[in-house]
């Protein structure tokens, strides 16, 4: 599987990541040298395993379903880069 | 008073503490002047004297009242990846300036509660991402060690080379680590200082920024076992905050110290036996079997099958991980947001604020994850890896079943190297954690212990890797190992 620049740009748009048109065939060819060093895993004989989804087999706990904390809106504001009347603010969303 | 304070071990300060022979306002102004006069090593990004100050203070009250654990009044350093309140806490990047935290994570507010002092912020790789410190947003971290009478500036490992610059050169007693693939072990090893990562759940992940949430623990960074032992029980325990926090007791590991470790059986994995390993690291792999035959164990050559799978499930499994938790990294609730043209809408906010904000590891990191995670390539790359972890984890539990108790490694394939290579070939650098990262995968605690030295002087380090949950008979092993070793080089001071 070899990345071209068109999938690189397709990866960077869905990672929200700016890459100028020029950086686009050696960003491909980074993902190609770390896809290359990935695909050493198609060797491995993995029938009938299951994917891991835990390190260790624990129980998830499970808490009260009540309020725990809250009515702390100036701290969330408080590293805002743009915050107003008690609001984070963004640049318009929809034309 | 007495000399040198600063390059106390935790346990020897500890002790003059109770004594009296000593304050923790004396330790920490040791440290905050070995700090100043350090600026060379990059290795303190953000000083906090008034914080230490006030908390030297207040720990020298509770001393003489009687109310004393283990770290209080202890000079530490605290790794730039965790939250401290009021105190900025970047991960070492651009896209978190000026972020100060409103609340404290779990583990450091542990040591703050114990009464620990911190004198500071501590440089890494950005998030956690890099192996030699040059990722950092604060620029380099440098090794405290120099190779023979070479003045060339070398790596001091990473992620936490910030942590074990500090350590290594006496700033402070200790340090906080994380580690994702071997970012405690391998600068610990660089630096001929002790890093333990404990099994995951040991230590709360609330207010440390995310890495690969699967993979991430913290742990301490020291000067001897001993202090390990010390400061990872009071970082360790129970957190409801973190859904994976372990809820078992922690025991009191340094008084389990005893090195005797007979009839312990230790493995030795043939697969870490690398091509084209330097003779050196060969060498100080089978002086500490040795070592640790000479202290009763009993020795087993043992095979962990699917090691050489380890990295590339690695670098699958991580960076998936990492560009699901940097997504909050949006230029609208924190941190960074890029100055925008004219008519630009919220999708040109975020590229630009990312592109800016993440240097460009971490941005090639993010880019591969979120590729193994598209439409198409989950199962191929993605389900594939967690197949793989699966059998590495498996390799493991086999040999522990088999009443293997502890596994001796390298902790990395060379000695520092310099800072500044060629670092083109992003692969390159990933080869460092080839002796860590399976310790990751499988969720094991594992430690770094300095037993040698190479042929330029610079200080090499062994893993010892434990079964789930046994830190205590882990501590205790790499006591013995430690013991044995006699490692007792300090780098020469040139900064």
């Amino acid at each position: 599987m070899s990345i071209d620049s068109a999938t690189a740009a397709k990866v960077a748009k869905l990672a929200r990541i700016k890459v100028e048109e020029e950086d686009l065939p050696a960003l491909a060819q980074e993902f190609n040298a770390i896809l290359g060093f990935i695909e050493q895993l198609e060797e491995v004989d993995v029938d009938g395993v299951e994917p891991m989804v835990s390190v260790t087999p624990m129980r998830l706990k499970r808490r009260e379903d009540v309020v725990t904390d809250g009515n702390q809106a100036a701290k969330v504001l408080s590293n805002a880069p743009d915050a107003r009347e008690g609001f984070f603010s963004v640049p318009k969303v929809v034309e | 008073m007495m000399s040198d304070l600063n390059k106390l071990t935790i346990a020897e300060a500890r002790d003059a503490l109770r004594k009296g022979d000593v304050t923790s306002v004396e330790l920490t102004e040791a440290c905050l002047s070995a700090i100043d006069a350090a600026d060379a090593l990059g290795a303190f990004v953000h000083k906090t004297p008034e914080i230490a100050m006030d908390r030297a203070k207040a720990a020298d009250a509770r001393i003489k009242a009687g109310d004393a654990p283990d770290m209080c009044g202890i000079p530490v350093g605290i790794k730039d990846l965790f939250c401290t309140e009021g105190v900025p806490s970047q991960a070492a990047s651009k896209i978190l300036e000026g972020f100060k935290p409103e609340y404290e994570s779990t583990v450091s507010g542990q040591l703050r509660d114990a009464g620990a002092v911190m004198l500071g912020k501590l440089n890494m790789d950005e998030f956690a991402m890099g192996s030699s410190n040059e990722t950092s947003t604060y620029g380099n971290a440098v090794n405290p060690w120099r190779a023979g009478n070479s003045d060339a500036a070398l790596t001091p490992g990473g992620s936490s080379g910030g942590s074990a610059a500090a350590v290594s050169a006496d700033l402070c007693l200790a340090a906080t680590g994380t580690d994702t693939g071997g970012s405690i072990r391998q600068p610990a090893a660089f630096t001929g200082t002790v890093g333990l990562k404990p099994t995951y759940g040991r230590c709360s992940r609330w207010g440390i920024v995310a890495f690969a949430s699967s993979l991430d623990q913290a742990g301490p960074m020291t000067k001897t076992v001993r202090d390990a032992a010390i400061m990872g029980a009071a970082m360790m325990g129970h957190d409801p905050k973190d859904s994976t926090s372990a809820d078992l007791p922690v025991p009191d590991f340094e008084a389990l110290l005893t090195g005797d470790i007979k009839g312990k059986v230790i493995g030795i994995p043939a697969e870490y036996r690398m091509d084209g390993m330097p003779e050196e690291i060969e060498k100080l792999w089978s002086e500490g079997t040795a070592m640790l035959k000479d202290a009763g164990a009993e020795i087993r050559d043992i095979s962990l099958p699917h090691t050489k799978y380890a990295l590339p499930a690695y670098y699958v499994i991580a960076p998936a991980e990492a560009s699901s938790n940097l997504a909050r990294y949006d230029g609208v609730r924190f941190g960074y947001r890029a100055k925008l043209a004219q008519g630009d809408g919220i999708t040109e906010m975020y590229e630009k604020t990312r592109a800016e904000g993440f240097g460009d590891e971490v941005k090639r990191r993010v880019m591969v994850g979120t590729y193994v995670l598209s439409a198409g390539f989950y199962d191929a790359y993605y389900n594939r890896a967690r197949k793989v972890r699966a059998l590495i984890k498996r390799d493991f539990d086999e040999v522990f079943h088999e009443g293997v108790d502890a596994i001796l490694t390298p902790a990395t394939p060379s000695a520092a190297f310099e800072l500044g290579q060629d670092v083109s070939d992003p692969v390159q650098m990933y080869l460092n954690d080839v002796f860590t990262v399976t310790v990751n995968l499988a969720g094991l605690p594992g430690v770094a212990v300095p037993t040698g030295i190479d042929r330029n002087g610079l200080p090499l380090g062994l893993q010892l890797i434990g079964r789930p949950w046994e830190e205590a008979e882990l501590l205790n092993t790499a006591y013995a190992l430690e013991s044995a070793a006699g490692f007792v080089e300090k780098p020469a001071r040139w900064w």
